[in-house]
């Protein structure tokens, strides 16, 4: 008896296995940033009049990272949901201007609204580095402590918002009174 | 006859750098041949036109030359994007299955052909 079942068995695991690989998506990557200390930067600021401003002085408090730019069309997709993020959620969005003009980023927000605390100009691409962005927009959320918490690759969208950034925030207020 | 002299050494010095920068390059090369894009994910950093393969090309390049080792480089680069730039996955309890794995399916199979074959003989 338990020879015939073996095969069957076999096939049936194989099955289960190949069934939950075939669920996951292969290009979603793992975020290596979760749970470590934010990358530092210290960047100009657009339109701040020569003014620099670094990682360690957001600390203290819970703040987004919004990665964009104004050639990239998913960026100008999500922006009425950043904006929304920022007004609902009632903590500091800052925006980092990956890769483009200074000319070309004022233009953008002057034509589609500025939800930023700061916009933060990376036109390198060196900061986008070491915050591992592989692709605009991408999404972070860091905590008091200087933690990123969250990773989000690719535009932000209501659901999103509703279902991960708002539980998250709402979590990291109670855990520290930072926000 | 000095201007000559000086046109020579500034030619030897010319290919000397043009030398140490195409084995940069080559180097460069080498080691983003271990390495994956993170935008087309089915190319190595090598072949990727992706900018941000040339910007990470770039980096590395600065870095060899500042005299970071291969491993370093790695090091930078799993920090940022994980393991997943490797194309050779380290050994960790969470790739032991991947790395052992078929070997013990080879030894599990050769066990069981074995025994069947005694139990007929």
């Amino acid at each position: 008896m338990m020879r015939r079942l073996l095969p069957l068995a076999l096939f049936l695991a194989l099955a289960v296995a190949l069934a939950a690989g075939l669920s996951h998506d292969p290009r979603a990557l793992p975020s290596a940033l979760v749970g470590q200390a934010a990358p530092a930067f210290e960047l100009p600021v657009l339109d701040g009049a020569g003014r620099r401003l670094a990682a360690n002085e957001l600390r203290g408090q819970v703040w987004l990272f919004n990665v964009w730019a104004s050639w990239c069309a998913p960026c100008q997709a999500e922006h009425p949901v950043v904006a929304d993020l920022a007004r609902r959620a009632r903590v500091p969005v800052y925006g980092l201007n990956y890769k483009d003009q200074p000319a070309a980023a004022r233009e953008w927000l002057r034509r589609l609204g500025n939800p930023y605390a700061a916009t933060l100009l990376d036109p390198q691409g060196r900061t986008g580095i070491d915050w591992g962005v592989y692709g605009v927009p991408e999404t972070f959320v860091v905590d008091g402590r200087g933690i990123v918490r969250l990773r989000l690759a690719g535009p932000l969208t209501p659901e999103i918002v509703e279902q991960k950034l708002l539980p998250l925030l709402l979590q990291l207020r109670q855990e520290g009174g930072h926000a | 006859m000095p201007e000559r002299v000086l046109a020579l050494l500034l030619l030897a010095a010319c290919c000397a750098a043009g030398a140490a920068d195409a084995d940069l390059d080559a180097h460069v090369l080498r080691l983003a041949a271990q390495l994956r894009c993170v935008v087309c994910q089915n190319q190595t950093l090598a072949d990727s036109q992706a900018d941000l393969a040339v910007d990470l090309r770039r980096q590395i390049g600065e870095q060899l030359r500042a005299g970071a080792s291969d491993a370093a480089v790695k090091d930078w680069l799993v920090r940022r994007y994980g393991d997943f730039v490797l194309y050779e996955p380290p050994l960790q309890p969470r790739t032991w299955l991947l790395w052992f794995g078929p070997a013990i399916l080879l030894v599990a199979v050769v066990a069981v052909l074995v025994r069947n074959r005694r139990q007929q003989a």
